[in-house]
């Protein structure tokens, strides 16, 4: 938490010499507080205040980046505990475990699905991050041997797995230059690990059994000169996670608890079942990790729980919407039906999948409806007949078609007389009310 | 390095509300439900005792239904054809609640009258012990036309009658005030609009301890997002003291979950969309846990499997971790 305008004031020389520019060292102060002015504009400051300057305007929750050839992640940053305060920033990175001991075409055959997996949702292409790799062999150039297996289909950042600094070492040789996420350092190995991490500029995981422990453990750490660091409160089940998980969020954002203001990992993976694990991966993307590593690769969970990030990292100000305008779908001709929605990009997608999914050729025209679903912007009055009619005329659709038809959403059935009133000499067609019947009503009434 | 843990205190608890009643309290329940009394946000254990968990409602139809997933219908199977018997397996696939939902029509397509609505939800009643929740099409005047007749013929039985919202709210709180039932007050994401129809429900003389809310939800993928926050949002104003938002919370994750098409169908969707099953039951179970997680009390969910995640989920969540 930034300092108050009064708690600068008793950092800087309060002698009012205004070679700041402003007549008092508190209106300097102020200034400060609101980060409307920069700290170099008084030449008077000691080192020391600059330091503590300094450090509170660092964000509470360290922003980490791990980083590989073209990729990154990034986990910190946050401000808020709850979304609507204002929103999430970085979605945590969703990895995927591998284990050395597994043979390494099997490494290389689950790498290259994970690598290559990709859905699509409301336009955007959703893809896993990377890869945790876990030294359970216990040896370096088995683990050595596993990272590389990896690196040969992927280019996605790693974390890499072992408590132990010798193996962790050969891990980190087979990926140099890059910048994966060690884990980890706890309270037997953390002066090895730390050792490790400074060498190699990399971010390292810090594991504790209690936030005391955790606390200390990264007080120390960063004594050793390693600042980039994630927490893992060791909890691996639903009760325990949610509250160590709020417990440290809440630290680092309401009471600037630097020992603990860094992005969490979460082990999802480690519930050992997968109903389990897609529960708990749901509450850590919901409730504050950073990096969450799987153990199950399976489409059927990484769409949801992909969706599940999108949605919880949606800017609460800003509904995804998509330009209003005349889509042309499958290659339309001017005999092609005409269907109207909204610009709401859940909506606007719906119906555009479902059309372009049948084969059927059509014109989608989108209405602005200031980005609502085509029920609210009904309820809220943004997808009336006017609105409609406005869109018709807007984007030239009578030029582009041969017959003056227009299919309307079935939910919004009660505008069907309205229209015709706006829209003199075109026949309003009533569609389904849900985008997955469209194919079979275009089929059969169009 | 000792930390001192923050500890919220709040003024505010939620009220506690309980369905169903037994002979001795005048119904016919083998047992009651009762839920919120929450003192602090979810599962914040180390803050305060949670006392009653969220439950889980399955939701059951008064006749097959004609647009949900072959999946549902499927697990189901024959049960589908017969709310008692429906009721009945709900209850061995481990609900706290029934939800039956009226339909607009009959499977030759004429609306559902009165009279067989009474005689379906007798026979629910009949086969189960749970208590219940009836809930209309949806379409505020014949929910009134099909509610009203049931809570008089379900006197004393602390139904929840639903749904009760701006448009009906008044035939079906004097419903339930005049035969001792429970109302759902529902309202479309917005944390005014609930207080707003909360205000008006207890000032018609409903005791507070009759209401629960559904603030609405949208599968996720579909609006969870705004539900979500829409949910978050309440359960504060709820702590902080605001007395018309202190009502347990209700939801649809099944409802919902079960109407994206990610649920609903199987053939000719993205590979990249995975195992249809997996992917349905993912779908409303991470809806449904991320809900309750925001604060919902109550959730109404349709597979069975689903089910039986979500309990375990909310016993694992009630489970109060050692350092707390
Ligand atoms: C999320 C949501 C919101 C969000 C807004 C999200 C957004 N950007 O639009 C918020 C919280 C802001 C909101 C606000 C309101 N909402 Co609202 N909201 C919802 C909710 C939960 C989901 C809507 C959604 O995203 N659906 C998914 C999209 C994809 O659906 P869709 O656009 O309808 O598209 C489908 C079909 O229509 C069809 N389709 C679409 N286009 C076309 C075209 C053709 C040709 C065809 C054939 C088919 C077709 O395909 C799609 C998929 O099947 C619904 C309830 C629900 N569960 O449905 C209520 C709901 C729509 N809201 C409602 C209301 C009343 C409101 C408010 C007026 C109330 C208020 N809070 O003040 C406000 C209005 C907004 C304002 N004044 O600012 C009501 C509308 C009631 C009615 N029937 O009139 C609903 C139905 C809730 C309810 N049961 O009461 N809402
Ligand atoms: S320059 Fe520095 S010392 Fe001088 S008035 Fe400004 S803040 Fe105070």
């Amino acid at each position: 938490m930034a300092l108050s305008g009064i708690q600068i004031y008793k950092l800087l020389p309060q002698t009012n010499c205004k070679d700041c520019g402003f007549p008092t060292c508190l209106a300097f102060a102020m200034k400060l507080a609101a980060k409307q002015v920069e700290l170099s504009a008084c030449p008077h400051v000691s080192e020391e205040s600059k330091a503590l300057l300094a450090e509170s305007a660092a964000p509470p929750i360290r922003l980490v980046t791990l980083k590989s050839d073209g990729y990154e992640v990034k986990a910190g940053n946050e401000v808020v505990l709850f979304r609507h305060e204002k929103t999430f920033y970085h979605r945590p990175g969703l990895f995927i475990r591998v284990r050395d001991t597994e043979p390494a075409d099997e490494i290389k055959k689950k790498a290259s699905a994970v690598d290559a997996y990709s859905v699509t949702y409301v336009g955007i292409d959703l893809t896993l991050d990377g890869f945790a790799v876990e030294a359970t062999s216990g040896d370096p150039t088995t683990f050595a041997a596993a990272v590389g297996a990896i690196r040969e289909v992927s280019e996605r950042p790693l974390i890499l797995i072992s408590r132990d600094p010798a193996v962790m070492a050969a891990g980190l040789q087979a990926v140099n230059g890059e910048k994966p996420l060690v884990y980890g350092a706890d309270s037997d190995n953390w002066e090895a690990m730390a050792d490790l991490a400074g060498q190699h500029e990399v971010p390292l995981a810090v594991i504790g059994k209690t936030l005391d422990e955790l606390a200390e453990l990264t007080e120390k750490i960063k004594e050793k000169g390693v600042e980039d660091m994630v927490l893992d409160p060791a909890a691996r089940d639903l009760s325990g996670s949610l509250v160590l998980n709020t417990q440290i969020r809440r630290l680092a954002l309401k009471k600037n608890f630097r020992p603990l203001g860094y992005p969490l990992i979460a082990f999802p993976g480690d519930a050992g079942d997968p109903a389990r694990e897609a529960i708990l991966a749901a509450q850590a993307i919901a409730k504050y990790a950073g990096f969450i590593v799987l153990d199950t690769f399976a489409p059927e969970l990484a769409y949801p729980l992909l969706v599940l990030r999108q949605n919880i990292y949606t800017d609460p100000q800003k509904p995804i919407q998509v330009q209003p305008g005349l889509y042309e779908i499958n290659e339309p001709t001017p005999e092609s039906p005409l269907l109207v929605t909204t610009n709401f990009s859940i909506t606007y997608f719906s119906v555009a999948n479902e059309v372009e999914g049948s084969g059927l050729p059509a014109w989608l025209l989108v209405a602005d409806a200031e980005g609502m679903s085509v029920l609210t912007a009904w309820a809220a009055g943004k997808f009336d007949a006017e609105r409609i009619a406005k869109a018709v005329k807007n984007f030239g659709v009578a030029e582009k078609l041969s017959n003056k038809r227009i299919v309307i959403p079935g939910h919004v059935a009660v505008l069907s007389g309205e229209l015709e009133e706006e829209l003199p000499g075109w026949e309003i067609r009533v569609g389904p009310r849900e985008a997955v019947d469209l194919p079979s009503y275009m089929k059969e009434a169009l | 390095m000792p930390v001192e843990i923050p500890k919220d205190q709040w003024p505010g608890e939620v009220r506690t509300v309980t369905i169903g009643a037994t002979a001795e309290e005048g119904g016919t329940r083998s047992r009651v439900v009762t839920v919120g009394g929450e003192k602090t946000l979810p599962f914040m254990h180390f803050e305060a005792e949670t006392p009653n968990p969220p439950v889980v409602a399955i939701e059951i139809k008064d006749r097959r239904p004609d647009d949900w997933s072959p999946l549902l219908l499927d697990v189901w199977g024959d049960v589908a054809n017969d709310p008692a018997a429906w009721a009945k397996a709900a209850e061995e696939a481990g609900a706290d609640l029934i939800e039956l939902m009226f339909s607009l029509t009959d499977a030759e397509g004429n609306p559902i009258t009165p009279e067989s609505a009474v005689t379906t939800v007798r026979a629910v009643l009949e086969a189960t012990g749970l208590p219940l929740l009836v809930f209309g099409p949806g379409q505020a005047e014949v929910d009134n036309e099909l509610l009203v007749p049931v809570a008089e013929a379900t006197k004393g039985e602390r139904i929840v009658l639903g749904i009760c919202e701006d448009k009906n709210y008044r035939t079906i709180v004097a419903a339930a005030l005049a035969n001792d039932h429970l109302v759902s007050a529902r309202t479309p994401m917005d944390v005014n609009l609930a207080k707003q129809l909360n205000i008006l429900i207890t000032d018609m003389g409903l005791p507070p301890d009759r209401v629960l809310m559904d603030p609405t939800t949208g599968a996720l993928g579909y609006g969870i997002e705004y539900g979500y926050s829409v949910m978050e949002r309440l359960r504060l104003a709820a702590l902080q003291g605001d007395a018309m938002t202190q009502f347990p919370m209700i939801v649809t994750p099944g409802f919902e979950a079960w109407k994206a098409k990610e649920s609903k169908v199987g053939e000719g969707v993205p590979e990249s969309w995975g195992d249809w099953e997996g992917r349905a039951i993912n779908w409303e179970t991470l809806t449904a846990i991320t809900l309750i997680e925001a604060g919902a009390d109550i959730v109404v969910l349709r597979h069975p499997e689903s089910v039986r995640r979500i309990k375990a989920a909310i016993e694992e969540l009630m489970t109060v971790p050692e350092m707390a």
